[in-house]
């Protein structure tokens, strides 16, 4: 069989000689590979974000918001009727047992204000539960506690971005602030979290006893109102049986008949980002096709050049032929040709694939994120566009007939 | 042993409805280590006879025998192979691979014939120098005279000990000095190491070194006879 390292070398003798035909026909490639990379990047971090996003939400996370929606949640008045209240939430902990964490939150915006400064952040009533279900640790101090609950104590968590406003380098432990006027103390500080899926900056908050909130801060309609609980199931494969027990729990305290809709509405959080996450991957798998078909005609751009190479060589091919090169001497000459082009292509691709994906998350501000896996692929696929769209030139090279091939002029 | 031997022979040409018998019934045997020049008017079969005895090309009839094999029953790359490790061709416009070195021009049949490629320079070398081009291995084609230039194409029909050269107007295209040369080369290589060589000519002179002159027209042997220096 032909010697491999030779006939590389002769090919690149061969692209050398037409240097402005071979890079026009690389550029095909290039664009193909790099755009495959690019648009690979493009969808993995999409998909990186909603999985980050999910993790910083809290695993098998269930929401119950008080009003009913239908199915399609075309039904207008979800959250607005207060139909949820703390005794919900501290039944839902005690009678479901699909549900491991439950987190009554009411909450509301408010100015802050400790000594000459002040801040307008998100202030959340809520339980020492609320920590656990949204897996959220403390940086510093303590966090309160359910007797905190009990007395409606005026004791807050707050998170890094108030911190950072209110008290500069200061350490806020056992500090007091001023939530609408009503002053309260520091006990402790929240890890960062970042942006939530909506977007909002999650450590822009203040944490207290909802029953404080309820009392002191937002006032309720009636007494206990909350505004939505946050439960945590047991694990991912409780999630629909908790989804089942709140329903069922709530129904039962709520007095809703048979034929009567919820006047609560659950939502299961967790599916709702693992649907987005599929949707990110579907997304950059579409992104990834559309990607490949320049590479296609990348490799159809090859398949030309090839032919009118062969052409070209066709004396060369009988002079070949003449001193003994076989069928596959000739057909391997030409693959090899065409997989030079399409591997250097290739690699040109990836170095732009890269670049173009580092371009796109300065001037997009999206996430992108390359994988080697994309890179081997992208370098592989186009190893295989040249096999394939080398064969076609390289088959009818080899069936030349040699008298014929060595008088062409 | 007889080295080539054709039983007659035909090579019938198609071109629409006419037909053309470039060869009919062509029988003629030649043993190893004979100097024979083919002679003859232009599209008297000379070329057809050589590209057959080749391996080139097929007879539309007729059987040819390689040492004693039926080549008839070779497929495509079997015929490759006899024209790389037993037939030196050499053309009269030289055939060699432009803007390649001599020694690369020389290399090419070693290269399928699966020879490392460090014995490849050094064969290759020496079959230069062996027909006077030492010192000439990097000189491209476009760069060696018309001499030297089938002086390289010689070497390479030689290079993978080829015991038979074919020769088609090698000095069709050089003058009367160089032509000189290449013939006593030709002489040299028969004498010395005994390599069948068959060449077409037009010329009663070059057809003197050889020591046979088969003799075509209009498809076929008219004469065949010992000459020259016999
Ligand atoms: N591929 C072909 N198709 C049709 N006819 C052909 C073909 N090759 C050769 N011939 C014909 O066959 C005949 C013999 O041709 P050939 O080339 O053998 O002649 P020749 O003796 O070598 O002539 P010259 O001295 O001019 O080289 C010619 O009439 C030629 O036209
Ligand atoms: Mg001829």
């Amino acid at each position: 069989m032909i010697d491999i390292p030779t006939t590389v070398r002769i090919s690149f003798k061969a692209l050398k000689r037409n240097k402005m035909r071979s890079a026009l026909t690389m550029l095909g490639i290039i664009i193909g590979v790099g755009a495959v990379i690019a648009m690979i990047a493009v969808g993995a971090g999409a998909r990186e974000k909603i999985a980050s996003q999910i993790s910083s939400m809290g695993s098998n996370l269930i929401m119950v918001l008080p009003g009913a929606t239908t199915a399609g949640g075309v039904r207008m008045g979800s959250g607005t009727q207060p139909t949820l209240t703390l005794n919900d939430a501290e039944a839902i902990q005690k009678e479901c047992p699909a549900v491991s964490e439950v987190a009554p939150i009411l909450n509301g915006v408010a100015q802050v204000v400790h000594g000459s400064q002040n801040w307008a952040t998100g202030v959340i009533g809520t339980t020492p539960g609320m920590l656990t279900v949204r897996e959220w640790p403390l940086d510093s101090g303590r966090s309160f506690t359910q007797q905190d609950v009990r007395n409606a104590t005026k004791v807050c968590l707050i998170g890094k971005t108030v911190v950072d406003n209110l008290f500069g380098d200061d350490d806020p432990i056992g500090k007091v602030v001023r939530i609408k006027k009503v002053p309260f103390t520091v006990i402790g500080v929240l890890s960062v979290k970042g942006q939530s899926p909506q977007g909002q900056d999650q450590d822009d908050a203040i944490h207290v006893p909802v029953t404080t909130a309820q009392k002191k801060l937002f006032g309720t309609a009636f007494p206990g109102m909350v505004r939505t609980i946050m439960v945590k199931a047991r694990s991912t494969g409780d999630l629909a049986s908790a989804e089942k027990q709140i329903i069922e729990l709530l129904r039962q305290r709520h007095h809703i008949g048979q034929k009567q809709e919820n006047d609560f509405t659950v939502r299961n959080l967790t599916q709702a980002m693992q649907t987005a996450e599929q949707s990110a991957n579907v997304m950059g798998l579409l992104l990834g096709s559309i990607a490949s078909v320049s590479l296609l005609v990348g490799g159809i751009g090859i398949m030309n050049i090839m032919l009118v190479s062969v052409t070209e060589r066709t004396r060369e091919i009988g002079i070949r032929m003449a001193i003994g090169a076989k069928t596959w001497d000739i057909r391997l000459q030409f693959i090899i040709e065409a997989m030079t082009l399409s591997l250097i292509g290739g690699i040109a691709g990836i170095i732009a694939g890269i670049s173009s994906s580092k371009l796109i998350s300065m001037f997009a501000g999206w996430t992108t994120i390359v994988s080697p896996f994309s890179i081997l692929l992208a370098f592989g696929f186009s190893g295989l566009v040249g096999i394939f769209f080398g064969f076609y030139p390289a088959y009818k090279a080899s069936l030349l007939d040699p008298i014929e091939a060595l008088r062409y002029e | 042993m007889t080295l080539i031997e054709t039983r007659e022979i035909s090579k019938i040409y198609r071109t629409g409805s006419v037909e053309l018998n470039a060869l009919m019934n062509v029988s003629a045997s030649i043993e190893a280590g004979e100097f024979v020049a083919v002679m003859g008017p232009s599209g008297s079969g000379k070329s057809t006879f050589m590209n057959i005895l080749g391996c080139l090309d097929t007879p539309s009839s007729g059987q040819y025998f390689l040492e004693g094999n039926d080549v008839g029953n070779f497929d495509r790359d079997e015929r490759a192979q006899i024209r790389n490790k037993k037939i030196g061709f050499v053309f009269q416009g030289f055939n060699l691979l432009p803007r390649t070195s001599a020694l690369e021009n020389v290399e090419l049949p070693m290269l399928y014939n699966g020879l490392p490629s460090r014995d490849r320079r050094g064969r290759a070398a020496e079959a230069l120098k062996n027909v006077g081009l030492s010192g000439r291995e990097d000189s491209h084609p476009g760069q060696l005279s018309g001499g030297q230039q089938q002086r390289v194409a010689i070497a390479r029909a030689l290079v993978n000990n080829a015991t038979i050269i074919l020769a088609d107007e090698p000095t069709g295209n050089l003058d009367t000095k160089t032509s000189a040369e290449v013939m006593e080369l030709f002489t040299r290589l028969n004498t010395e190491s005994h390599i069948t060589i068959i060449l077409v000519t037009h010329e009663q002179d070059i057809a003197a070194y050889s020591r046979r002159i088969i003799r075509f027209l209009d498809g076929r042997i008219i004469s065949d006879e010992q000459s020259g220096r016999s």
